[in-house]
């Protein structure tokens, strides 16, 4: 049987990690316990983090939106945090349920680290800084040096992430997911693309299509010269479709019982394009 | 009054019904369907007795059930596709605390093999695996996670063979069973096979592997009695043939295992087989304890067989007006590793192959091969659904090839009353296909326009798709199957009913699965009786007989025409009484609002004083009409009668990125009459919801046999996003008259035409030739 620490403080989180620095950490536990429940996992110790208020905040400032790792998908989408960081929101929207999306929390989706967590590539296209805490104190990184494998983390023993800091740059931002069909699904490709109108970048980060979340710097910056970043022209099908070709070459998919490895790359294209149309189409944003 | 009549009438015989309304015309869906207008009787809309606990929470299912100090069982299953077992150490297992007994093949005490129609799947695995999944041993515990850890810690040592997993090469491979590798083939030859036809298409088809994928996971309690019998509470489709089973493999007598029926989440088909009937009396007789086991979700996925995977191909002949000259096909089904049911699936598909139309030649040649993937037997649909995708593609492609209007080719084409089957067989009870077609082809065609709301949209919440990225298709589709079961099955039900004080008592193994017995055989009882209360008593084997199986389309047809003919029998005892009572003929008497009333006003009666005491009492059997084995030709009456469905669906398609979203699903069924419209209208959404599954999700994913989705995670069936509303244009009301009320079953036939409708859609709207369901994204957007 396990052992079960519910923390009620950050300071109580801390404490109880830095005693049991194997300790698993449960939030949600819409990940958790589906490997606990299929056998897959069966951790000595626990540290419940449900219930630290100062991981369910988040705070929204001029050009930086801070997200609690407590924080639901559901909030994403329905407080202010859906206005202030649109692409978190429209990712948090095909995760799962809603009572799946009631329970889990970004700080879950970045503590599974899956290539297909809905979450990571917005976080990556927003230049997400992940904080943690722990035995050495506060540590900062960016997603690359976060998730550093398949599942994988750089999180060190009795380390909790607390929150993920991300820009917020002025432009629109694009989340696009497929999945087998139209909603509660697992990624098989996925793709966030944000705009910068004041750096003049555009930033794009994919899920599903590799081991990590890859960022297509070569596409990115190849684009950001070619964007009427002054007179705010649409994109030309030529360059979106161009970019559609350079942001694929970014990904590295496999083949597996979701899909296949042709198909993800042809995907990421066809979303790269269709998400940057969108982000420099004149006129609304065609939310929904 | 307190005669007691204990009237056997067996076997009831199927004339009309005397109180069954003249038959209704084609798409009269509303108020002339009801028979008991007014009442809570047939064709009325009565609520499920368990509709609201279930939505509360508050139904007991099997996996609810609890004794006390139970022990709990788990399965150690196969991890390979085939191997030997070298050795099996279960003594890391027992020496674990809390473990009261770890079984395996030795400890069978009777027949060491079960199976639907043929015996040939070991109870636990005895020296061989042939699937990923087959059971090698269980274990029983005091709590369910030490259960769990015991089977872990049996060390059995497999030596792994190269699986069989491709069934077109099974009849020429290695046996890898002692029984061969062919569980049957057919060969059908009609009509004049040199006949060819003016214009001819062909084409080659493939289904995959759908489940079941029932909400409620297999589960059950058994208990040992002081006699070396033993008592189980189980979710199941067919009691009594699992207790044959049962008695056969525990090697006691069928009435010393008593079988109740505990709440069933869902069905389908998935529980024809036994799963984990004979792990529980095992493991409760072994220890002398209540045993409960409860299949995790993918536990699941091992424990019931799936729908056979197909590959067929077909050659079409028709004439230069579109009337078919003949039909070849060849097709295969996957059986997996042990018989189950193949060889009744294989005849359907085969039986039904060409589709409800006139075939005058026909050369079908079918084929169930054993193979190492997971077993396959019963899903809803039976063999049609597959065949229905081939003859369906078919028929569009010959309309395309005679530039004709795919809907005129089917009206051209369409079977009716009379006509001769590729099987020979004449059909005798209504089969309205024509109307059928017209009727669902000549809806309103809907008007959806294409939508801002991505939601909406192929991709729905994932966001990736704008109307501009679509293009729309409409396909049609119509299928057919047979009602009850083939070739001379007696697949007949028992029932009985008890009239006392007033209140009617109704008593039938038949297994209510969520198909809506429960309310219909209460609104059967009430119209024949004309009392409003009616009991209903357990569903168990040692009360009544077989009811046969909640399968094949056959229980309001089976055991709605044994629970009328016990009421009748009841009613006419009561009848005679009172007639003979009051110095009347029982022909002037009625059973009405709870009084014997006589048809001349004169006098009435509380029939609660009538059958004051004891009452009255009445058991039945009902048979159907019999029919005959298939000949080597494949020619014979071999089934009691038929029930088509059509579908029209409306697609989005984003062929770009190969994401569908259904827009709009129009379907007419072929029902006989309606007997409740809501639980019809239930039947018919969630049949063609399972069918939008097949077409375009459904799928389980072999990799050399081994199962790579077993979960929900992964096998993905439609969402509220997926499926849309079903519009019901018509019920086409022409009443069976072999069939009690006139009504057909109806569970089935929405489940056979809605795939392959779905894929004529997605075809329609991106000129591909798509040949395989279910249809992937990748088949779109790479095809």
């Amino acid at each position: 049987m396990s052992d079960v620490v519910v923390a009620r403080s950050l300071d109580e989180a801390r404490e109880a990690l830095i005693g049991q620095p194997d300790a698993t950490v449960l939030a949600g536990g819409t990940d958790l316990m589906v490997e606990i429940n299929r056998g897959l996992r069966r951790p000595r110790h626990v540290v419940g983090v449900a219930q630290v208020p100062e991981l369910r905040r988040w705070h929204i400032a001029d050009n930086r939106v801070v997200v609690g790792t407590g924080v639901t998908y559901t909030e994403m989408m329905t407080t202010s945090l859906a206005d202030a960081a649109p692409a978190l929101a429209q990712a948090a929207r095909t995760v799962g349920s809603p009572p799946i999306r009631n329970a889990g929390t970004l700080g879950g989706n970045l503590g599974t680290a899956s290539p297909a967590g809905d979450t990571l590539p917005v976080l990556a296209a927003l230049n997400a800084e992940i904080v943690v805490t722990g035995p050495d104190g506060e540590r900062r990184m960016g997603l690359d040096d976060f998730v550093v494998g398949v599942k994988q983390t750089s999180l060190r023993p009795g380390e909790l992430i607390v929150a993920a800091e991300l820009d917020r740059p002025t432009g629109r931002q694009e989340f696009l997911k497929i999945g087998p069909r139209n909603a509660m699904v697992i990624s098989m490709a996925g793709l966030a693309l944000v705009a910068d109108h004041d750096a003049r970048t555009v930033r794009c980060a994919l899920g599903a299509v590799a081991a990590g979340i890859p960022r297509a710097h070569d596409a990115e910056a190849w684009v950001a010269e070619r964007i009427d970043w002054d007179n705010g022209a649409a994109v030309t099908d030529a360059v979106a479709d161009e970019f559609g070709q350079r942001v694929a070459a970014a990904s590295s998919p496999i083949d597996d019982h979701r899909s296949t490895a042709a198909y993800r790359r042809h995907a990421v294209a066809v979303l790269a394009t269709r998400a940057l149309k969108r982000a420099f189409a004149p006129g609304g944003n065609g939310d929904a | 009054m307190t005669t007691e009549p204990v009237v056997t009438s067996a076997p009831a015989t199927t004339t009309g019904p005397a109180n069954t309304a003249a038959g209704s015309s084609a798409g009269a869906a509303g108020a002339d369907t009801i028979v008991d207008a007014g009442t809570r009787g047939v064709g009325a809309d009565v609520g499920r007795p368990d509709g609201v606990p279930k939505v509360q929470g508050r139904f007991a299912f099997s996996s609810d059930l609890w004794a006390d100090d139970f022990l709990w069982g788990h399965t150690l299953r196969s991890p390979h596709a085939s191997a030997r077992i070298l050795g099996i150490d279960i003594g890391p297992a027992l020496a674990t605390a809390g473990v009261h007994a770890v079984l395996l093949a030795d400890d069978v005490p009777g027949r060491l093999t079960y199976g639907l129609e043929h015996a040939d799947q070991p109870v636990l695995a005895d020296g061989q695996v042939r699937y990923v999944g087959e059971p090698v041993a269980v274990v029983a515990a005091d709590h369910p996670d030490v259960a769990r850890r015991a089977a872990e810690a049996i060390v059995v040592n497999y030596e792994p063979t190269d699986p069989l997993t491709n069934p077109e090469a099974a009849p020429t491979a290695a046996p890898i069973h002692p029984n061969g590798n062919v569980f049957r083939e057919i060969n059908i030859r009609h009509g004049d096979l040199d006949a060819t036809g003016e214009v001819v298409v062909e084409g080659t088809y493939e289904v995959g592997m759908q489940d079941q994928a029932f909400m409620g996971p297999e589960s059950g309690l058994a208990l040992p009695d002081d006699d070396g019998g033993v008592e189980l509470f189980i979710s199941t489709q067919w009691l009594h043939v699992d207790r044959e089973q049962i008695a056969a493999c525990l090697g006691i007598d069928e009435e010393q295992v008593r079988l109740t029926l505990a709440g069933v989440g869902g069905a389908f088909g998935a529980r024809e087989d036994l799963s984990l009937q004979i792990h529980l009396c095992l493991l409760a007789l072994h220890t002398g304890k209540p045993v409960k086991m409860v299949y995790s979700r993918d536990e699941s996925f091992f424990g019931h067989v799936h729908r056979h995977p197909a590959k067929m191909w077909y050659r079409h002949h028709a004439d230069g007006d579109g009337r078919l000259v003949k039909v070849e096909a060849r097709i295969v089904l996957d059986g997996g590793a042990y018989a189950s049911t193949s060889s009744a699936v294989i005849a359907n598909a085969s039986c039904f192959a060409a589709g409800p139309y006139k075939v005058p030649a026909a050369h079908i040649v079918g084929l169930a091969a054993r193979t190492n993937n997971p077993p396959c037997g019963a899903m809803r649909g039976f063999g049609a659904v597959q065949t229905c995708f081939g003859h369906e593609s078919q028929m569009d492609k010959l309309a395309a090839a005679l530039n004709m209007d795919p809907v005129e080719l089917r009206l051209i084409n369409a079977l009716d009353s009379g006509d001769r089957l590729v099987t020979g067989q004449v059909i005798t009870g209504t089969f309205p296909v024509a109307e059928v077609i017209r009727q669902c082809a000549g809806a309103p065609a809907p008007d959806i326009p294409r939508s801002d709301d991505r939601r909406d949209l192929p991709g729905g919440s994932g966001r990736t798709t704008d109307a501009a990225d679509t293009v729309r298709g409409t396909g049609f589709a119509v299928g057919f199957k047979n009602l009850m079961f083939s070739e001379g099955y007696d697949d007949y039900s028992s029932a009985a009913c008890r009239v006392a004080d007033g209140v009617a008592t109704v008593t039938c193994a038949c297994a209510e699965v969520g198909q809506g017995f429960v309310t219909l055989a209460q609104q059967i009882a009430r119209t024949e009786l004309g009392v409003d209360e009616v009991i209903l008593a357990p569903a168990q084997t040692a009360t009544i007989g077989s009811a046969g199986s909640s399968s094949a389309s056959r229980q309001t047809w089976m055991s709605g025409g044994a629970v009328q003919a016990a009421c009748r029998a009841v009613r006419d005892q009561i009848l005679a009484d009172v007639a003979a009572d009051w110095g009347v003929s029982p022909d002037g008497l009625v059973l009405r609002d709870g009084l014997v009333v006589s048809l001349d006003g004169q006098q009435e009666a509380l029939l609660a004083q009538i059958t004051a005491g004891p009452g009255y009492e009445a058991d039945v059997e009902y048979h159907h009409a019999p029919t005959e084995a298939l000949d080597e030709n494949g020619q014979g009456n071999a089934h009691v009668s038929f029930a088509c469905a059509a579908h029209r669906v409306v697609a989005d398609v984003d062929p770009d990125l190969g994401l569908v979203r259904i827009r709009d699903i129009t379907t007419a069924q072929d029902v006989g009459r309606i007997l409740n419209p809501t639980q019809a209208v239930g039947q018919i959404e969630g049949g063609t919801a399972q069918g939008v599954g097949l077409a375009l999700m459904e799928e389980i994913v072999l990799d050399n046999g081994l199962v790579r989705n077993a979960s929900f995670t992964d096998y993905v069936i439609p969402t509220t996003l997926d499926m849309p509303d079903v519009t019901i244009a018509a019920w086409v009301e022409e009443p069976e008259p072999d069939a009690p009320y006139g009504a057909k079953g109806i569970g089935e036939p929405p489940t056979i035409s809605s795939s392959a409708a779905v894929a004529a859609a997605v075809r329609a709207a991106t000129g591909l030739n798509l040949p395989r369901i279910p249809i992937r994204p990748a088949d779109i957007a790479l095809g």
